[in-house]
């Protein structure tokens, strides 16, 4: 079970770095915000197989912060008035 | 057997996270992409938690780990609702 949960923590951060290359290709500010919240979540996944992994129950606290973040940050990025509607 | 159980929903969790991002990658526009995204997030999140609750300790465990997958659910309900509207 450690072996699968750390394959899995692995594998997550795999899908984090495709976040990542969305985030330099653009296009528009709303899909960069939305990698950014593909970042969050898979964040949240990791934190919460190292806080099983390592024995942290800590961690689950830190994933659980990190998800509400992440809710904040969709909400302020909505909130504001859209300059051009590029769709 | 729990093990079991619990192995096979954080490989499946583990399928739509990749399958999300793929997609977020792969996907021609931006509604197309969220629609790759709401997939990881609700799915991959959801089982992935839920395989992590069948393997913690007490039930406050399972139940914030509950909470967490709620949490993450609310934020592309947003996104979601501003990109219709």
């Amino acid at each position: 079970m450690p072996e699968l949960l750390a394959v899995a923590a692995l594998t997550l951060m795999f899908s984090l770095f495709l976040g990542l290359l969305r985030v330099l290709r653009g296009p528009g500010p709303g899909d960069r915000m939305l990698a950014a919240q593909l970042i969050g979540t898979s964040g949240v996944g990791m934190l919460l197989l190292l806080g099983v992994l390592l024995g942290q129950p800590a961690l689950i606290d830190v994933a659980l912060i990190l998800a509400l973040l992440a809710a904040v940050a969709a909400a302020a990025f909505t909130g504001q008035p859209r300059e051009e509607n590029d769709d | 057997m729990i093990d079991a159980v619990s192995a096979v929903l954080i490989l499946l969790g583990l399928g739509f996270y990749l399958a999300g991002s793929i997609g977020l990658l792969r996907l021609p526009d931006l509604y197309s992409r969220l629609h790759a995204l709401t997939k990881a997030d609700n799915l991959g999140l959801g089982l992935l938690s839920a395989g992590l609750a069948l393997l913690s300790q007490d039930l406050f465990t399972a139940a914030k780990l509950l909470l967490i997958w709620l949490a993450a659910r609310y934020a592309p309900a947003r996104e979601r609702a501003a990109a219709a509207g």
